[in-house]
């Protein structure tokens, strides 16, 4: 059946189209078998243990970049947020401290207030003190004065009583000079 | 949005690169135009790719049989004519040597004869090819011989195993059928069995498998391995400086990773993106260090993904895995479009069930025919100085055309360098898109208000 196949001569390309053997259309057994063992050796071996292993570790480099981009990008947000909130921080700080100084302030100022309202009540109580003590001393002097103004007229009397009064006019020197001894002491 | 726009940008890359592919097999027409159009007044000029021409001048007169009296070899710079086709077509093939340059390494051949059901293993410097040359066998070994760089095995039995000397070896042109002459007899060779079951002129009655290692088997083992290296150091890299920025080698890699794996896997694919990724990025890194290995010059130019057996075995698996990966939905879409009148149900159901076996098929030939187009782009334009080079018997003329074919080169490898990137691209993108298909949820109300909002 292949014999007259071959030799109508229809289906003789040799023949028709070729001058001299054209064998690489005339596939040879050998060169089957061949290519079928090395394709198959190529792909089982080549492509088990090195197409496979170099897509695998592709596959995880590139899950591993776009980690480290990912990461790399949250890392930034991540700056970002602690900026702000550095910001918010520190704002908050300037806040604080401008509330501290002032409250520093006020209480300094309540402090100085208060010892100054302090001092004045002390000093008023002193000048009161003072004053009833002055007063209680004037009271005590003019008690004083009273008695020995008395005491004194007591004894000018007592004196002028001694004495004989014959002259009038020597009765007002005299007690002139009784007064005059009499220092108000 | 974006998701078209890509998609836009890929149909017009893929559009582009198609068009240079048809330039190329215009020019490659082109020539073969030229040449049979030559008067050929000597046969015995020893050029295989000489004697093509005269299999044709032959084939024009009546017939032409293979004969041990003029024995050709492939060391077609002792010939006054130069046929850039059948180089080119050397060249984008598979061989059992390693060539450099003309530089043949012998690489280990593994052969089971069908006939005689013995696996045969040994290295292919027992056929005694020149390390200077192009690869033809001057010894036959186990019935086996080298032609130009290829096992062929000797249809009849009774020809002696072990290590028997060759005269030479002779083509029939009109059947491309090598005849070994040894022992004063011609006897009959056959190609290595291949999967195209004779359409595109494989061996039909081949009487052997050839498992060796050749060439492409080479140049897939070498990109294994660097890739290996490369992928293991940075998921070490990946794994010792853990959380650190890539560095070095991770650091070139990782902008091509990361591309694939957001503009191709997770726009497709969801959220189910880890469970394919190494499928498809196994698929685009496989491709990509195999166009860029193929590209390299004087590192044996090995063109792997433009053989239909890569790319068809790497649709292969496309396919599976989409189909193994398919859910209820997506079998529902094939079978039966829901909302779709049924008479449309008729047309449209063979249609895409037509589509799951043509979606892999476009990615093997599209792979295919966009990297073989840019190694058979680059060897015709190198072939451009030996044509011009053989003509008049001057070869100034090859020395004039050197410079401008060189430029043409550089100018065809810096955009093979990105076809080289686009192809892989394309390829793990649209694997991506059916798995993507196969696998996504469908929720029509839900899809479809979403399409209203983006109308809107």
């Amino acid at each position: 059946m292949q014999r007259l196949v071959a030799e109508a001569g229809l289906l003789k390309f040799e023949q028709m189209f070729f001058l001299a053997e054209f064998n690489v259309i005339q596939p040879d057994w050998g060169l089957i078998l061949w290519t079928t063992i090395f394709f198959l050796l190529f792909w089982y071996i080549i492509g088990r243990f090195a197409f496979r292993p170099i897509a695998n570790a592709l596959k995880d480099r590139e899950t591993d970049i776009q980690g480290a981009l990912d990461e790399a990008k949250k890392a930034k947000e991540e700056m970002a947020n602690m900026k702000a909130e550095n910001e918010t921080l520190i704002a908050q700080a300037r806040e604080e401290r401008a509330r501290i100084i002032k409250e520093a302030k006020d209480t300094g100022n309540n402090i100085v207030n208060e010892a100054k309202t302090k001092a004045k009540d002390e000093a008023q109580k002193i000048v009161v003190s003072a004053k009833t003590e002055i007063n209680n001393q004037k009271q005590a002097a003019m008690i004083d004065v009273k008695n020995q103004a008395g005491t004194m007229a007591i004894d000018i009397a007592e004196k002028i009583l001694k004495r004989e009064l014959s002259n009038k006019a020597e009765q007002i020197s005299y007690v002139n000079e009784l007064v005059k001894d009499a220092n108000l002491n | 949005m974006k998701r078209y726009f890509s998609f836009i940008i890929i149909v017009f890359l893929s559009l582009s690169s198609q068009q240079l592919f048809g330039q190329q097999h215009n020019h490659d027409n082109h020539d073969g135009h030229d040449h049979s159009t030559h008067d050929h007044s000597t046969h015995d000029h020893g050029s295989h790719n000489s004697a093509t021409k005269d299999a044709k001048a032959h084939a024009d007169d009546g017939h032409h049989a293979p004969d041990c009296a003029h024995i050709e070899s492939h060391e077609w710079i002792e010939g006054d004519e130069y046929d850039p086709a059948p180089t080119a077509f050397h060249h984008v093939g598979d061989a059992n040597v390693y060539s450099i340059g003309p530089l043949q390494i012998p690489l280990p051949c593994m052969l089971y004869a069908k006939d005689t059901k013995k696996f045969d293993f040994f290295l292919s410097n027992k056929f005694g090819f020149k390390s200077i040359g192009h690869g033809d066998g001057k010894y036959a070994y186990n019935k086996y011989v080298l032609d130009g760089g290829t096992v062929k095995r000797i249809k009849d039995l009774s020809f002696p195993d072990g290590k028997v000397a060759i005269n030479g070896i002779v083509h029939d042109h009109d059947t491309h059928k090598a005849y070994v002459c040894a022992e004063g007899k011609m006897w009959e060779t056959h190609k290595k069995s291949t999967a195209d079951f004779g359409i595109f002129g494989g061996d039909v009655d081949s009487n052997f498998f050839d498992f060796s290692i050749t060439k492409n088997v080479m140049s897939m083992l070498i990109v294994f391995l660097l890739m290996a290296w490369m992928f293991f150091a940075i998921a070490r890299a990946y794994r010792n400086r853990r959380g650190e920025a890539p560095r070095g080698l991770q650091g070139f890699i990782e902008p091509i990773f990361l591309f694939i794996q957001d503009e191709v896997c997770k726009p497709f694919l969801g959220d189910k993106y880890m469970r394919y990724q190494p499928f498809i990025m196994s698929l685009f890194f496989f491709i990509l260090g195999l166009n860029l290995w193929g590209q390299v010059p004087f590192l044996g130019g090995s063109n792997v993904t433009g053989n239909l057996a890569f790319t068809a075995v790497l649709a292969l698996f496309a396919f599976f895995v989409t189909t193994f990966s398919g859910n209820k939905h997506y079998w529902e879409h094939i079978f039966w479009m829901p909302g779709v009148p049924a008479w449309v149900k008729t047309i449209l159901t063979p249609v895409e069930l037509l589509g799951v076996f043509i979606k892999p098929i476009t990615l093997a030939l599209r792979l295919f025919a966009n990297i073989t187009a840019g190694h058979m782009v680059i060897i015709i334009f190198v072939s451009l100085i030996f044509m011009f080079g053989k003509l008049g018997g001057n070869p100034t003329a090859g020395y004039l055309t050197s410079i401008g074919s060189g430029l043409l080169s550089i100018f065809i490898m810096a955009i093979e360098l990105l076809v080289a990137f686009i192809q892989a691209f394309v390829f793990a993108i649209l694997t991506a898109s059916y798995i993507g298909a196969a696998v996504e949820d469908h929720h029509h109300e839900g899809d479809h208000s979403h399409d209203v909002e983006e109308a809107h």
